[in-house]
């Protein structure tokens, strides 16, 4: 099938003012009498839930963690972009668009992108206005810096903490609304099915993480803001319960899932230690403003970095990509990183690591104004490896952060399931191949406050409030079988634990689909993945009963849609026969190392439509039209 | 290192609890102190064991999911360190642990070291935020703020409503936590316009909750993974009182 992105007709400065005006609205008086589920209460679900609470509608969110507040959004560090051109530095709308097109390798939308560029200033001025601590210079006004990907200097922030900031004014706003009553919250609430009636979607199955009940709740529209899947290579930056299954079930109630293989692994992270590690952590891409990245010329070079001297170390990224230097694209920064570890040029225990070296910095500008732009990233360093990165380089190397692919949305963020709209990182739609720094939360505010509000109206303007009931059987029907997944996971009573299989599947997705991918190395995970998946279900180990609080029963339930969906990522990976943004693949590269995108057969977005457990996805292709931008080749020399 | 740890268990709220002891064996000085559990854990549920139920969600210090109190101190024994963050060369071969759930009146336990912290929310629905509307607001140069409070209206800002100064108060006083989000908007001009009435509201609704008033132990700051400053709780009696004032 041809998806159509119904994307509006006219000038693309003018597209989303037509779409606004041409979209249909819900009478004042009548908003009260619709009920909306938010699954999710990062960026994107706390700003929906809080503009919709305020239109008038009755939402009910929810989310896992026990408060709104640690939705994975608030560990974003760097910052937010926006195309204020404050500085007075050549920044505009255009340009945003421009540079988010290029980075996102121009496999994104246009008319998105567009859109995204125009909202981005309203969003400083909302989070002003509840009042997020912006870093301000002297005189009193907003101060920015500079991020990778981009020569202007756009990205405003809270020093190290600019998710925090961001998600804690979205939080106030939903807390109000909770207080006026048109938000309902449930925390500790884990989403296992998406109601379709009819075809549109009416309501979730969840599970109550406290008493282990299942429950149903109607409503007449739901949307998904539940985040990314980078969870599906064990370790990653992602919090530890950031999860698949909500897009997951949904994409098996017929939404179709886009562009799964675009992964986005980022540069800057601490090096993984040992066996026993949870999770890694990220150090922000801010600190690459100031940082110069290098390694040692030789190989196997043993000496501790001061004793290298200038003239034997390689300042790759300086010497590659000379106009973004140490700011270029997120992919193209790891690929670099990769590259020379690969080579035996790797630092750290296990070659597995770069130099971020200050020294100059320090030297420059003084210690105390290093301090102050990153002081508690270098704390944060300090407290993890034990090293004080103000005296010795810090050593970073590339880990799985943020997915660009998600469930697909057309223009006004609906699946092509009616009534399911998917916003943040859990859809596909903004960054193409590659996302750029300080971009995930523009998107994430720029659908809750300004866009979704908006659409969802026009949806349900068509739609009679309240008919739909969890008395109707699709309900029934889908609780019993969200029942009866629990108790399959207790009754294998196996010997390895959902940790072991996490982990071993991360290995396989980050060795054979992680920063690089061959035919030979995604055909092979393609046979592994359904036979570690067949052994999971044989010999899965979960402890405890599930009517109570049961974390290895939430584990286990996270890692048998992971298990499907590295498949369904895999897949995505070995259909799209080019290289493009993050996703590489070898066979398709220049001489010197970078991605060759094949724009003639692969300038389309993939959407998988689920067919029935063991049988073959079917693909639907979104033809990318590109009318305002030239379809160059991506550099950053 | 190998270590003896004795860790607080209860099935539910209702539950008496007990402490329990477990041995950790072969742990690495790199892993976390959650990272410990984790392998604790692990071998647990291989024995058939039930295992230690615990909060943790982003493992990097900032979403104040994670709280544990380690051998009588909220977070453990290093300053400004979340137990998610806490590594274990900080501890020595040999070392005894007592691990125990954030206990306050206002924080029932759900289960093991798992505690209900509901009541911190209900401060902040109470009103601890600007009244804004989603659209139509100026530019956000439009009103000027001195450097100076910006940053500490940020000082306050970061405070990341872990319970950790509640756990560690005699009294069970969440005046730290209310006073730094007062503080917070107290300080930027867009939050003065309801300065007055927010924190009436939430000294008001800190109450309600059960929990204690502040007598000056200065615990909360002493434990407080992002050194949030008891001046905050100055500067919250001072907002009060030039409330009452103007009432």
């Amino acid at each position: 099938m041809i998806l159509d992105g119904k994307i509006p007709s006219g000038p693309l400065p003018e597209k989303w003012d037509l779409r606004r005006a041409e979209m249909k609205l819900v009478n004042p008086a009548n908003k009260r009498k619709y009920r909306i589920i938010v699954i999710g209460a990062g960026l994107a679900g706390s700003s929906a839930a809080a503009s919709l609470g305020e239109l008038g509608y009755n939402v009910d969110v929810f989310f896992f963690q026990d408060s709104p507040r640690r939705a994975h959004s608030i560990a974003a560090q760097g910052g937010i972009n926006a195309a204020k051109n404050y500085p007075n530095d050549g920044d505009s709308v255009e340009r945003l668009f421009h540079d988010t097109i290029k980075g996102g390798d121009f496999r994104s939308r246009e008319a998105n992108v567009y859109r995204l560029a125009q909202l981005s200033c309203g969003i400083i001025d909302q989070a002003v206005a509840q009042g997020v601590p912006f870093a301000r210079d002297y005189a009193g006004y907003l101060g920015t810096r500079s991020f990778g990907g981009a020569q202007v200097s756009r990205t405003f922030y809270a020093r190290g903490q600019t998710g925090q900031q961001l998600l804690l004014g979205a939080y106030g706003a939903l807390l109000r609304q909770v207080k006026l009553g048109t938000v309902n919250l449930h925390p500790r609430t884990e989403m296992l099915d998406l109601v379709v009636v009819n075809g549109e979607a009416k309501g979730v199955i969840v599970r109550d993480l406290v008493t282990g009940a299942i429950g149903s709740f109607a409503a007449d529209a739901v949307c998904l803001c539940s985040g990314g899947y980078a969870n599906v290579f064990f370790l990653t930056t992602n919090s530890i319960g950031s999860s698949v299954n909500a897009t997951w079930r949904a994409y098996k109630r017929g939404a179709f899932f886009a562009n799964p293989c675009f992964t986005q692994i980022h540069p800057t992270c601490i090096p993984v230690t040992g066996e026993h590690q949870a999770k890694l952590t990220l150090m922000s891409e801010s600190l690459r403003n100031d940082g110069r990245v290098w390694v040692p010329k030789l190989k196997g070079d043993q000496r501790s970095p001061e004793e290298i001297p200038e003239s034997e170390r390689d300042y790759f990224l300086e010497r590659r990509y000379p106009s973004y230097g140490n700011l270029a694209a997120r992919d193209v920064s790891s690929r670099a990183a990769k590259e020379v570890c690969d080579q035996g040029r790797g630092v750290g225990p296990g070659g597995r690591g770069v130099y971020l070296d200050f020294a100059d910095a320090i030297r420059r500008l003084g210690a105390d104004t290093i301090r102050e732009r990153y002081g508690n990233l270098f704390e944060m360093y300090e407290r993890i490896t034990d090293e004080n990165a103000y005296n010795r380089p810090m050593r970073i190397y590339p880990a799985p952060h943020y997915t660009m692919g998600g469930l697909w949305v057309d223009y006004n963020l609906e699946s092509n399931v009616r009534g399911l709209f998917v916003l943040g990182e859990a859809n596909f739609s903004d960054h193409g191949a590659n996302r750029l720094g300080a971009s995930a939360l523009m998107q994430g505010l720029a659908d809750g406050y300004f866009i979704l509000p908006y659409t969802i109206a026009n949806y349900l303007a068509e739609t009679k409030p309240g008919v739909i009931t969890t008395h109707f059987s699709e309900f029934i029907q889908s609780r019993e079988e969200v029942s009866a997944f629990t108790n399959k996971l207790l009754s294998v009573k196996g010997k390895r634990t959902p940790a072991e299989f996490h982990r071993e599947l991360g290995k396989l997705m980050w060795n054979n689909v992680g920063m690089t991918r061959s035919e030979a190395s995604l055909k092979e995970a393609l046979q592994k993945i359904p036979a570690l998946r067949e052994e999971f279900w044989q010999n899965v180990l979960v402890a405890g009963a599930g009517m109570k609080l049961n974390q290895e029963l939430e584990r286990a339930g996270r890692v048998a849609d992971l298990l499907e969906f590295g498949e369904l990522l895999t897949r995505d990976a070995l259909q799209r026969d080019e290289s493009c943004g993050a996703h590489f693949r070898v066979e398709h590269r220049t001489p010197d190392g970078e991605a060759v995108r094949n724009d003639k057969d692969f300038s389309y977005v993939s959407a998988w439509g689920y067919q029935g457990d063991g049988r073959e996805p079917e693909l639907h292709k979104e033809p990318l039209a590109f009318e305002n931008v030239d379809l160059a080749v991506r550099s950053y020399k | 290192m190998n270590l003896t740890l004795y860790v607080w268990r209860q099935e539910d709220r209702n539950d008496k609890g007990r402490l329990v002891q477990y041995e950790a064996r072969d742990i690495s000085r790199d892993v976390s102190f959650l990272e410990m559990l984790d392998i604790v854990n692990e071998g647990l549920v291989k024995k058939g064991d039930d295992p230690i139920s615990f909060d943790s969600d982003c493992r990097e210090g900032i979403c104040g999911m994670c709280g544990q109190v380690v051998n009588g101190v909220a977070h453990g024994p290093r300053k400004k360190t979340t137990v998610c963050q806490l590594h274990m060369r900080h501890f020595k071969d040999g070392d005894t642990l007592y691990i125990e759930p954030f206990r306050a009146r206002a924080f029932p336990v759900i289960k093991d070291l798992i505690v209900d912290r509901t009541a911190m929310e209900k401060i902040i629905e109470s009103g601890g935020y600007i009244s804004v509307h989603t659209g139509g607001v100026p530019d956000g140069n439009a009103v000027l703020i001195a450097k100076r409070d910006a940053d500490a209206a940020m000082d306050a800002a970061e405070c990341i409503g872990c319970g950790a100064c509640i756990a560690a108060c005699p009294n069970g006083s969440a005046m730290l936590f209310t006073a730094a989000k007062v503080s917070h908007l107290a300080m930027l001009p867009q939050g003065r316009i309801e300065a007055g009435s927010r924190v009436c509201v939430m000294t008001e609704e800190m109450l309600k909750q059960g929990f204690g008033n502040c007598s000056n132990h200065y615990e909360c700051e002493a434990v407080c993974p992002k050194g949030i400053k008891v001046r905050f709780i100055a500067k919250l009696y001072r907002e009060f009182i030039k409330a009452k004032g103007n009432l």
